[in-house]
C-alpha cells in the first residue's frame, strides 16, 4: 500500500526509492531493537563519516596553507625593493626579478587581449544565437576538449604554428598566442555563465520595444553581464600568468641581458625563471632564496588576482539576490 | 457599433516539438477594446498571447500555423519585419521587468533603440509616457534613480510606460496584476481603463473578477482551445457552454 | 528596410558563429601541426616499436625511441594521484553540497578554487624542495624525487576539478528527491549514500574523468618531482619520467626537426589522444545518462 504511494509521489525514473525504502523497512523489523537505540545507532554512523567528509574538505584547506606557509616563511626575506627592481645578476645567482614581472605581465596581458575578444563573442553565439542541435553539441565538445588539452601539448602546438611556421620565433608574441588559445576555454566558461544569468525577461523586454536582437545584447545584456565577464577575464589572466609549459618553447628564456623592447623579443617569466633556477641553475642551493622569493612574488600575483575575482564575484551574487 | 478589427486571427495552430499547444484558435479584436482571456494555467492563453507579437520566434523547435493578421497583414508573412511588429504591438509581462537602469533610461530605450536621437523629444516623450501610465507624479524628481529601488506596483506601471513610449497600437498584458498587492492591482485596472481610449489592449488573467472588471469582451480558453467568446457581460452571466460555466462558477479542476 | 534589418541580423548571427567555431578551429590546428611535426619519426621506428619499446635513449647512437617507460610513468602516476584525489574530492563535495553550512560552504569553496589556481611551477617547487627531503628523510629512501610523491602532488591539482564539477552535480539534485527520502526514515547519511549519489553519479563520473585527464596531463609536476628515470619502475618510490616530463625536458635540445624531435611529438600525440579519450568518455557520460534536474556539464 504504501509504497504505491511512494512510486507515484516520487516519480524519477534512474533511482528506485520504493525498494531501497523497503530494504531499511525490513532491517528494522528483522532487529526489531527499542526504536531509540537503533536511531542512535544510525546517527552514530552518520556522525563518524561526516566527520571525515569534513576532513577530506579541510585536507585542501590544510594543503593550501601548508604550501603557502612554506613559500612565505622562506620567501619573506628575499623580497626586497632590489629584488622587485632589478634584473638578475652574475649568472642569476644575485640580483632580481624585474625582467620576469615584466614578461610574465606581458604574457598574460597579451593572451586575454587574443582570448577576451574571442571568448565573448564565442559565448554569445552560444548562448544568444545558438539553437540547440548538432552544431551546438559539436562547438561545446571543442570548447571541452580544447580546455582539456594539456599544457605542453599547448606548447608543441606554439613552437610549429607560431614559432616555426608562423615564422615569429622564439617571442612573446608567440607566447601569448599559445597562452591565449589555453585561455579561451576558461573565458569562454565565465561568460557563458555571466550571459546565463540575465534574466530571459530583460531580453523578452527589450525586443518587445522593437529593439532588434543585436541591440538588445550589445545595450542590455551585455552590460548586465558585464561584471560576471570581467571576473572570468580576470580569472583567465591568472591562469594565464602562472603557466609555465606553454611558454618553455614559444616564449621564455632562461635569461635575457635586457628587457623586451617589442613584442618579437624573447622573454623571462616568472614560472620558467622558478624552474630553470630550481633544476638547471649554476647554483641550485645558494640561490634557493631567490627561488623562494620568486615563487612568493607569482603567487601572491595569480593568488590575489583569484581571491580579487571571487570577492567580487560574491559581492555580485548577493546584489543579484 | 461595432468597431474596425485591428487583430485577427485565423485556424491558428501551434506546436512545442511535437506537443500542441493551440489548436485551432480564430478570434477576432476590435480596436479600442480590451479583450480578456481567461482559462485555467496551462489552457495555451499565455502561449497565443505570444504569438501576437512574434516572442514565440525565440523558443527553440516551436512552430505556428495558420495566419495572424494586425490591420489585415499577416505579421507571419516572411517579407514582414519583426522588429517593426514588436514595435506596433507592444507588450507588458506577468512579473515587472524593468533594465537595470535608471527610470529615465528605461523609458527612454524603446525611443533609442528605434532610432530617435534628439534629447529633447526623448525626454518629453519620457514625461508624457510617464504621465500616461500615472506614474509622473511618484518618479519625476528621481527620474535618475535606478528603477529597481521601485517598489512592485510602480515598477510594473514602469514598464507599461517603458511599453507606451513606443507608441504601439496593440498593448498585449500577461497577467500584469499577479505579482502585484490589491491597491497596485486597483491602479493598474484604472490605468487599463484609460488606456482604451487609445490602444486595443488583450489581457491574459486567470482572476475572472479582474476580467469581468477591465474588459468588454473575453474568451475563454481551456487544453489549447477556444472554448467560448463573447462580451464579457454576457459570458459571465449567461455562458452558452456547460465548460465555460464550470469555469467561471469554480467548479473546475 | 524591413529586409535590410533582417540580413544584417542573419549576418550577425554568421558572425558570431564563425568566432564561435574558433575552438574548434585551434583544437583542429593543434591536431594537424602535432600529426605534421611528430609522424615523420615512424619513418625510423615502426609505430608498434614506438609505444611497446622499452628503451627510450634518444640521444644515443644509435638512439632508441620506444617510449612504453614514459607511457607506464604517466599511468602509473595518474592511476595513484586518482586513488588520492577521488575520494578526496567527492568526499569534499558531498561535505560541501551537502552537510556544510552556507557559512563553512562559502569559505570552503574559495579555498578549494584558490587551490586550483595555484600555479603548477609553485607545486612542483614545493614537491621539490619541502617533500622530497621529507620522504627521503622518514622513509629512508634513496630519493624523494619519485612516483609517490609526484602522485600525491598531481593528487592536489586534481582535487579542486573532481571537487567543483562533483558539488555541481550533487548541488543539482532536486530537493524534493531529497525531501522523500528523509521524510520516509533516512537519515541524511542514508539519503545520501542512497539517494543523492546514485541521482548525482553521470556528474560525479565525469568529474573524475575530467580530473584524471588533468592528471595525466600535468607537465610541471611530473617534470619537476617525478624523478625522471625513463624505465619502467618496480615499485612507487621509485622514480619515473612520465610523458609530459619527457616532452619538456628534451624539446629545447632536441635538433630542429631531427629525429629527436620527432619524437617527442609523437610522445605529444599519444598524450594528446590519451587526454582526447578520457574527454570523449567524459562527454558521453554527461550527454546520455543525463542527470534528473538541472546537472551541470
Amino acid at each position: 500500500m504504501q509504497t504505491t504511494r511512494v512510486e507515484t509521489m516520487v516519480n524519477f525514473p534512474p533511482i528506485d526509492l520504493t525498494t531501497k525504502i523497503e530494504k531499511i523497512d525490513q532491517t528494522k523489523n528483522r532487529n526489531s531493537p527499542p526504536a531509540s537505540s537503533q536511531m542512535s545507532r544510525r546517527q552514530l554512523i552518520q556522525k563518524i563519516v561526516f566527520f571525515f567528509f569534513r576532513g577530506a574538505a579541510w585536507v585542501n584547506g590544510v594543503a593550501l596553507l601548508i604550501i603557502i606557509y612554506f613559500m612565505v616563511a622562506n620567501g619573506w626575506r628575499a623580497i626586497t625593493w632590489t629584488f622587485l627592481t632589478q634584473a638578475p645578476k652574475d649568472s642569476m645567482t644575485k640580483g632580481g626579478i624585474l625582467p620576469c614581472i615584466v614578461g610574465t605581465l606581458g604574457l598574460s596581458l597579451g593572451a586575454i587581449i587574443v582570448a577576451f575578444p574571442i571568448g565573448i563573442a564565442s559565448a554569445i553565439y552560444l548562448n544568444e544565437y545558438a539553437r540547440p542541435g548538432r552544431i551546438l553539441r559539436l562547438i561545446r565538445l571543442g570548447i571541452n576538449n580544447l580546455a582539456g588539452v594539456p599544457s605542453v601539448v599547448f606548447g608543441l602546438f606554439g613552437l610549429a604554428f607560431f614559432c616555426i611556421y608562423l615564422k615569429m620565433g622564439v617571442s612573446l608574441l608567440a607566447g601569448a598566442l599559445t597562452l591565449g588559445a589555453m585561455t579561451l576555454p576558461v573565458i569562454i566558461g565565465a561568460s557563458e555563465e555571466a550571459l546565463k544569468a540575465v534574466p530571459d525577461t530583460y531580453r523578452e523586454a527589450s525586443l518587445g520595444l522593437g529593439a532588434t536582437k543585436l541591440q538588445t545584447i550589445f545595450r542590455v545584456v551585455l552590460p548586465t553581464a558585464l561584471p560576471g565577464i570581467l571576473t572570468g577575464g580576470i580569472l583567465g589572466i591568472s591562469r594565464a600568468a602562472g603557466e609555465t609549459a606553454p611558454i618553455m618553447f614559444t616564449a621564455a628564456v632562461f635569461f635575457s641581458p635586457r628587457m623586451p623592447s617589442s613584442v618579437f623579443d624573447e622573454i623571462m617569466a616568472l614560472p620558467y625563471h622558478i624552474y630553470v633556477l630550481a633544476t638547471a641553475g649554476t647554483e641550485i642551493e645558494a640561490t634557493r632564496p631567490l627561488q623562494y622569493g620568486t615563487a612568493l612574488v607569482l603567487i601572491a600575483l595569480v593568488l590575489g588576482l583569484n581571491l580579487a575575482a571571487i570577492l567580487w564575484r560574491a559581492r555580485l551574487r548577493k546584489r543579484m539576490q | 457599433m461595432e468597431r474596425p478589427l485591428k487583430m485577427v486571427s485565423n485556424h491558428l495552430h501551434f506546436y512545442y516539438g511535437d506537443f500542441e499547444a493551440l489548436h485551432d484558435i480564430s478570434l477576432e479584436f476590435s480596436e479600442n477594446k480590451v479583450t480578456a482571456l481567461i482559462g485555467p494555467s496551462g489552457c495555451g492563453k499565455s502561449t497565443y498571447l505570444r504569438c501576437m507579437n512574434r516572442m514565440n520566434d525565440l523558443i527553440a523547435y516551436s512552430r505556428m500555423e495558420g495566419e495572424l493578421l494586425l490591420d489585415g497583414e499577416d505579421i507571419y508573412a516572411p517579407s514582414v519585419d519583426v522588429v517593426t511588429i514588436r514595435s506596433r504591438v507592444g507588450m507588458v509581462l506577468q512579473k515587472p521587468n524593468p533594465f537595470p537602469k535608471s527610470i529615465f533610461e528605461n523609458i527612454a530605450y524603446g525611443l533609442k533603440v528605434n532610432g530617435v536621437k534628439d534629447k529633447s523629444k526623448i525626454a518629453s516623450k519620457v514625461e508624457k509616457s510617464l504621465i500616461r501610465a500615472a506614474l509622473w507624479g511618484e518618479v519625476k524628481d528621481r527620474l535618475h534613480d535606478s528603477a529597481l529601488g521601485l517598489s512592485g506596483g510602480q515598477q510594473q506601471r514602469l514598464c507599461i510606460a517603458r511599453a507606451l513610449a513606443v507608441e504601439p497600437e496593440v498593448l498585449l498584458m500577461d497577467e500584469p496584476c499577479s505579482a502585484l498587492d490589491p491597491i497596485a492591482t486597483q491602479k493598474i485596472e484604472e490605468l487599463i481603463h484609460q488606456l482604451k481610449i487609445t490602444y486595443t489592449i488583450i489581457i491574459v488573467t486567470h482572476n475572472m473578477q479582474q476580467a469581468a472588471r477591465v474588459s468588454d469582451i473575453t474568451a475563454f480558453f481551456y487544453m489549447g482551445k477556444l472554448i467560448e467568446v463573447n462580451y464579457t457581460n454576457t459570458l459571465f452571466t449567461r455562458p452558452k457552454l456547460k465548460q465555460t460555466e464550470d469555469y467561471i462558477t469554480g467548479r473546475f479542476g | 528596410m524591413a529586409n535590410t534589418r533582417q540580413i544584417k541580423d542573419r549576418g550577425m548571427n554568421v558572425f558570431f558563429f564563425c568566432i564561435a567555431t574558433a575552438s574548434i578551429t585551434i583544437l583542429f590546428m593543434i591536431s594537424v601541426f602535432l600529426f605534421m611535426e611528430g609522424l615523420p619519426i615512424f619513418k625510423v621506428v615502426s609505430v608498434k616499436d614506438f609505444i611497446f619499446g622499452s628503451y627510450w635513449y634518444p640521444t644515443s647512437d644509435p638512439p632508441d625511441f620506444g617510449i612504453f617507460p614514459l607511457i607506464i610513468g604517466s599511468v602509473v602516476v595518474t592511476i595513484l594521484s586518482a586513488a588520492v584525489s577521488i575520494p578526496l574530492g567527492v568526499m569534499s563535495a558531498v561535505y560541501l553540497a551537502e552537510i556544510a553550512r552556507v557559512k563553512i560552504r562559502e569559505i570552503v569553496k574559495p579555498i578549494v578554487e584558490l587551490l586550483a589556481a595555484l600555479p603548477s611551477v609553485v607545486i612542483g617547487f614545493f614537491g621539490m624542495v619541502i617533500v622530497a627531503p621529507f620522504l627521503q628523510n622518514v622513509l629512508d629512501i634513496p630519493t624523494g624525487l619519485n612516483i609517490f610523491n609526484a602522485s600525491l602532488m598531481l593528487a592536489f591539482m586534481s582535487v579542486p576539478t573532481i571537487c567543483s564539477i562533483s558539488e555541481d552535480a550533487i548541488y543539482s539534485v532536486p530537493t524534493n528527491l531529497k525531501e522523500a527520502s528523509l521524510a520516509l526514515g533516512a537519515t541524511h547519511l542514508e539519503t545520501i549514500v542512497r539517494v543523492v549519489l546514485p541521482a548525482s553519479i553521470s556528474g560525479i563520473s565525469t568529474a573524475i574523468i575530467l580530473g584524471m585527464s588533468r592528471a595525466i596531463g600535468e607537465t610541471m609536476v611530473v617534470l619537476m618531482v617525478a624523478g625522471g628515470a625513463a624505465m619502467v619502475p618496480a615499485s612507487i618510490f621509485d622514480p619515473a619520467r612520465p610523458m609530459p616530463a619527457s616532452i619538456a625536458a628534451e624539446m629545447a635540445e632536441a635538433p630542429f626537426r631531427g629525429d629527436h624531435y620527432y619524437a617527442l611529438f609523437a610522445t605529444g600525440i599519444v598524450l594528446f589522444v590519451f587526454v582526447f579519450i578520457f574527454n570523449i568518455i567524459a562527454e558521453h557520460i554527461a550527454h546520455k545518462y543525463r542527470q534528473v534536474g538541472e546537472a551541470s556539464l
